[in-house]
């Protein structure tokens, strides 16, 4: 369970072996499986895998990003930053994503043109540190393989209506990079402080697959 | 190493028969532009393999959806994050 993922290599090999695995064994089984054997090897204890989920996961949440996206909102320096190195404008606001894999990280900025949505096709890779643990349907064999053939019909289904000439990039993790939206200002929101503006960002907004509404 | 650069037109290499990788078969065997360097990382191919290879170049690639859909595809680009080893120039 981190922004890089452990079972990357698993769940990657059966794409293109063997595509009935996860019906075959649910990942929590597996994983299970997989801590017993670490376990009987004596190389993890059961207190340090959980310690160490936990540390991880303790300040993992949306709330990370959307105060990323709410300073880009009010402050253009900082927006320029975290467009050109996403990792030095999280450290400005306390965040960390190198918990124990390098990790990259890439903002893409949602405008009149252009709006951005985030997949990992091969398996679930996602900024958990700045988003929290990934929803399911992220993680779901069918979002995966179609939102990169079918962009604007699944962002219908999330209830997004883009103008048709709305130019959608779809990015698919597929390497030591993670990916998250910055999300276009709603009109109306002039007046709203920082904080206030946070409030407004949810988790889907990140990943592209909800636009942010002037009231939450 | 860094082979290629922004704006350079390269092609996938076809999907490898064993082992890992993180080239995901839609993207094999298609054409695309470099959109980025990322700069050094180990290949993933290699890490699965226990081999301890240098780092090398990482790209983010973009490509047409009609180039790896076909004709008749809305319009839309996919980039993804591909190492070296997986592209060939196509300029």
């Amino acid at each position: 369970m981190s922004d890089h993922h452990g079972h990357d290599h698993e769940q990657h090999g059966h794409d293109h072996e063997h595509g009935g695995h996860e019906e075959s064994a649910t990942m929590a089984e597996r994983v299970r499986r997989l801590i017993a054997k670490l376990e009987d090897k004596g190389l993890v204890s059961e207190a340090q895998v959980d310690q160490t989920v936990a540390a991880f996961l303790a300040g993992a949440g949306p709330s990370n990003g959307a105060r990323l996206v709410a300073r880009a909102w009010v402050d253009p320096a900082f927006k320029e930053k975290l467009l050109a190195d996403g990792n030095a404008a999280i450290e400005d606001l306390g965040l960390d994503m190198s918990h124990w894999a390098r990790v990259t990280l890439r903002a893409a900025e949602n405008t009149e043109q252009v709006h951005n949505v985030i997949v990992c096709t091969l398996c679930s890779c996602y900024p958990i540190a700045l988003l929290g643990p990934s929803p399911s349907w992220y993680k779901s064999l069918d979002y995966r393989a179609r939102v990169v053939r079918d962009p604007r019909g699944v962002l219908a289904e999330f209830g997004v209506s883009l103008d048709p000439k709305m130019e959608i990039r779809v990015w698919d993790s597929t390497a030591e990079l993670r990916y998250i939206v910055v999300p276009q200002r709603p009109a109306g929101t002039e007046s709203l402080g920082e904080a206030e503006l946070a409030a407004l960002v949810g988790r889907d907004a990140l990943i592209g697959t909800a636009l942010v509404a002037a009231s939450a | 190493m860094q082979r290629f650069s922004v704006g350079q037109r390269v092609r996938t290499v076809a999907l490898r028969e064993q082992g890992h990788t993180r080239l995901p078969r839609y993207l094999a065997q298609h054409a695309g532009v470099i959109s980025r360097v990322h700069g050094l990382y180990p290949l993933a191919d290699d890490r699965a393999a226990g081999l301890d290879t240098p780092p090398q170049a990482l790209y983010g690639v973009s490509f047409e959806a009609r180039e790896l859909f076909g004709d008749g595809t809305q319009s839309f680009t996919v980039i993804a994050d591909l190492w070296d080893a997986y592209l060939e120039d196509a300029s």
